[in-house]
């Protein structure tokens, strides 16, 4: 059997009170030794900060498991409002919103057997979502060798310091940051 | 009091942007998905890329799974929208329900769903939304659920309104619901919007319209389902959402 798959529409301005968790940044559990952070910024075209972006990542864990885990958006048992992670679990997902200068900044730990998280972007005006990897290593791979070596450098996160990673993404124009289609 | 709108930096009427529309569409075929860039959706230009996207067909690739969600994350309420304030909300109550499958048929489970929307009125309970349409007190607009093992989704909520936008001059949303979807990999993930039937802001609405197949846009719009209906409650709809993109398992099938 093969079924038709229903159409992409744009997240619109108005997720932000339903998308975003407490939480939602902080992939890494509480106090974690080997917590790192990748943040950056979302341009546009005009180069201009998207101060309405929503990023999702996602990764291994450091033991190199893709299981993922319950538990991203533990919730109140008495008024049933999303209330955070559990601050022990490692679940693998993050999703972060971007704040008014177009700013993202999640806090997690080093994905085991790739050397890259994968980044989903939505937004108001992109009708159908983005993926990315925002690599912490410039190692070979299949996608790293097939992408033209003067765009390669789109898809490296740049060590600002130790544990901490610099990923902008642009959606168009100069320096247009390498989207991926999985078919 | 008459509401005094600024003016728009892009003036087209309505009748203007029905014709950008309808030139755009006559050049395309029929894609599943509305393309990225859509220029009559004015928010799109600057937002898309332009080089091509690279594409990947590795096995081993972390976007073949994704994340998972389990009872913790999601309560038995979180899916009935007219129950998470101490008053009934304002409107036309309805369930929503319906399966979600994978392109192979197969039920998508114990995965999340999340659904946002408008109230009533047409108005996001959102600081950035200045429709001068009201807000209710007893409607935020925002549930989620688990898929159960038959892959099915159930939603109680109000039927949204219709609202404006800037997009053109007299531009107005067909009344929908966000949908946020999980599927069993990352390569399945799906943001999109449920149209109610026979609304007539179809044909001037260029976010639907970016969808250029017309049987593409169907599967976008719900069925009143009578059977679903409940009687002295509520108004029963049927949409059933089929994910795209491989997962671990489908990789080995296709290939
Ligand atoms: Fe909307």
């Amino acid at each position: 059997m093969s079924l038709v798959p229903t159409p992409s529409q744009t997240v619109g301005p108005f997720y932000g009170y339903a998308l975003p968790f407490p939480g939602g940044a902080e992939v890494a559990p509480v106090g974690h030794p080997d917590l790192i952070t990748v943040h950056g910024y979302v341009y546009d075209g005009a180069g201009q900060p998207v101060p309405d972006a929503l990023l999702e990542t996602w990764q291994p864990a450091p033991d190199g498991s893709r299981g993922g885990a319950p538990g991203s958006m533990r919730r109140d048992p008495v008024t049933g409002r999303i209330v955070g992670r559990d601050g022990v679990t490692f679940t693998g997902f993050g999703r972060i919103a971007t704040d008014a200068d177009g700013h993202y900044a999640v806090r997690t730990l080093p994905p085991g057997g790739v050397p890259y998280l994968c980044v989903l972007v939505f937004a108001r005006g992109l009708l159908h979502h983005l993926y990315t990897r925002a690599y912490l290593r410039a190692e070979e791979d299949a996608l790293l060798s097939a992408v033209p070596a003067e765009r390669r450098g789109t898809l490296l996160a740049v060590e600002e310091r130790p544990g901490t990673y610099r990923f902008d993404i642009r959606l168009q124009g100069p320096g247009e940051t390498v989207f991926l289609d999985f078919g | 009091m008459t509401h005094v709108a600024a003016p728009l930096p892009d003036g087209l009427s309505q009748e203007q942007m029905d014709a950008e529309v309808a030139k755009v569409q006559a050049g395309t075929d029929g894609a599943v998905h509305p393309p990225r860039g859509f220029p009559p959706y004015r928010s799109s230009t600057l937002r898309h890329p332009r080089q091509p996207l690279i594409p990947v067909r590795d096995p081993e690739a972390v976007e073949l799974s994704g994340p998972a969600f389990g009872l913790t994350d999601v309560t038995a309420l979180d899916r009935d929208l007219t129950r998470q304030h101490a008053g009934e909300p304002l409107g036309e109550r309805i369930t929503v329900t319906g399966r979600v499958t994978d392109r192979q048929g197969r039920p998508i489970r114990r995965q999340l769903v999340e659904l946002w929307q408008a109230n009533a009125s047409g108005r996001y309970a959102h600081q950035l939304d200045q429709h001068p349409a009201p807000l209710d007190p007893n409607f935020t607009g925002f549930g989620r659920c688990l898929t159960d093992d038959e892959g099915r989704y159930s939603f109680t909520t109000i039927k949204p309104g219709a609202y404006p936008w800037r997009n053109h001059v007299n531009a107005w949303r067909p009344a929908h619901l966000h949908f946020s979807l999980f599927g069993t990999a990352f390569t399945q993930r799906l943001v999109t919007q449920m149209y109610f039937p026979g609304d007539p802001l179809f044909a001037h609405d260029p976010v639907l319209q970016s969808v250029t197949d017309p049987a593409a846009r169907a599967r976008l719009v719900a069925a009143y389902d009578h059977g679903l209906s409940v009687p002295e409650w509520s108004l029963g709809y049927r949409w059933d959402i089929v994910l795209d993109g491989p997962s671990a398992t489908l990789f080995e099938e296709d290939r």
